[in-house]
């Protein structure tokens, strides 16, 4: 367990090489974000990057998928509501 | 029977839902399943904005009074129907003087458009470049689902009778002692009716080749990119003034200009490119970074959003850029429903309209003249 990041402000271990996906699993969790119409929670359904269901922030950037995102070191990764661009919205 | 149409996609189903809705009993045959062909790859567009004043133009009026008339019949929510209006940007000096000439043509023909300062523009659509010299306003513009708008057609036209039959491809045509048409071979057998419509879309020229009528319907490429889903940030149909002249342009080599819109699921699609090669289904890195391009330059915010995909599709041209609409003097019995490239969604329930009127014998609210059959055979003569 080499890596650190944050994870809602909470810190988490991670092995190098591991998605933030696979980290946010082994830590316990099993959503991490809301739907946009309905609320509903989502984690990693296909694991293979073609569902767009485990998006997350990271860094600051919506809409990052959890099972090819590569933790690094020092990341925050945060929880998405909806589309996570909230900023966008007039 | 008394209608075959073949092709299942948009404007197949509307031929089907206003021939079913005048009592005529019809068939709709598709080699595939329903909306899975030229329809598919389109965008959803329904545009008066983008059409100088020409029979198209009139056909797009049409077309747009038909669309409001089943948004208020069926649901506009059935069909994602918006009628969100149309936005177009002007970048330079020389493109907004175009832009005011076209609209003011436009407007004598009886669309509503408005003259845009780069202000206005702004208050319109905030997420826009300031780089603008003006714009447009289309109230008019519309935007619907295709595949849903095409299967809700074809649900609405079995309800009034008639039958659908995928995976049966036409394989040729059965013609009477006299030279009329009097059916068609498919796959699953035979087919008889007294009026078979071509509405085979990017195909539409192979099946009028079958029938012995040819008509010159070729396929041009164009892809769309499609965003992650956002917020509404993109509240029109916007394009850059310089589609228009792309529109209307017959070069084979490829054309890029931005049509950008949000969709009711979230996600902004960036069209949209035209190139002509064949029925090559290669995906083109240049032509997706192109679109992107243009899309960032008029809406800055795009370059830090994701893409989920990219799609394309063959829209049906026509060497004229008219659609072929009508009844074909060359084959009695054959009507034909097509090559209305990339407009075909938008121009599906006028083109339905006035097959319907024309197979009864009532008069067409429109001239069919200018789209008719056999004008390609006059013009080589």
């Amino acid at each position: 367990m080499s890596y650190r990041f944050s994870f809602a402000d909470k810190e988490i271990a991670a092995e190098a090489g591991q998605t933030v996906g696979a980290a946010l699993i082994a830590a316990g969790y099993r959503s991490w974000r809301t739907t946009r119409h309905n609320g509903a929670p989502r984690g990693i359904f296909c694991g293979i990057g073609v569902c767009f269901d485990c998006l997350v922030t990271v860094n600051g950037r919506a809409n990052q998928r959890a099972c090819l995102t590569e933790v690094r070191s020092g990341d925050r990764v945060e929880p998405q509501e909806g589309a996570g661009r909230a900023d966008l919205a007039q | 029977m008394d209608v075959l149409v073949i092709g299942a996609g948009m404007v197949g189903a509307a031929c089907a839902y206003y021939c079913a809705a005048a009592g005529l009993r019809v068939a709709v045959l598709d080699r595939g399943p329903v909306a899975a062909g030229t329809t598919s790859g389109g965008e959803g567009n329904i545009l008066v904005s983008d059409k100088e004043p020409s029979a198209e133009l009139d056909l797009a009026l049409l077309s747009v009074g038909k669309w409001v008339e089943l948004g208020e019949q069926v649901g506009a929510d059935r069909l994602e129907l918006q009628h969100k209006g149309g936005v177009v940007v002007a970048r330079t000096a020389e493109a907004a003087t175009g832009l005011a000439t076209l609209a003011k043509e436009q407007r004598e023909h009886g669309i509503t458009a408005v003259d845009l300062t780069p202000a206005e523009l702004r208050d319109l659509e905030p997420n826009l470049t300031r780089d603008t010299a003006a714009g447009a306003f289309y109230p008019q513009d519309m935007q619907v689902q295709p595949m849903l708008a095409a299967a809700e057609l074809l649900r609405q036209a079995r309800d009034r009778g008639a039958s659908l039959h995928t995976d049966t491809e036409v394989l040729g045509f059965r013609t009477g002692a006299d030279g009329r048409l009097t059916g068609v071979r498919t796959g699953n057998g035979d087919f008889a009716a007294g009026w078979v419509i071509n509405a085979a879309g990017s195909w539409g020229g192979e099946i009028a080749a079958l029938a012995g009528a040819p008509v010159p319907v070729l396929p041009r490429r164009g892809f769309i990119l499609v965003t992650e889903p956002l917020p509404v940030a993109v509240r029109h149909k916007v394009y850059s003034a310089d589609y228009v002249a792309n529109v209307a342009s017959g070069d084979a080599g490829l054309e890029t200009s931005v049509v950008v819109e949000g969709t009711a699921a979230g996600t902004v699609l960036i069209g949209a490119s035209r190139e002509r090669v064949g029925f090559d289904r290669a995906v083109s890195l240049p032509v997706l970074r192109a679109l992107a391009g243009h899309a960032i330059d008029l809406f800055p915010f795009l370059a830090e959003v994701g893409l989920l995909r990219s799609y394309l599709g063959f829209r049906p041209y026509c060497p004229d850029h008219l659609p072929v609409i009508g009844p074909d003097p060359r084959v009695v019995g054959l009507v034909h429903a097509c090559g209305h490239e990339g407009a075909g969604i938008g121009l599906s329930v006028g083109t339905g309209h006035l097959i319907a009127q024309s197979i009864t014998g009532a008069t067409p609210d429109l001239d069919l003249h200018p789209f008719r059959p056999d004008r390609f055979a006059e013009e080589a003569a």
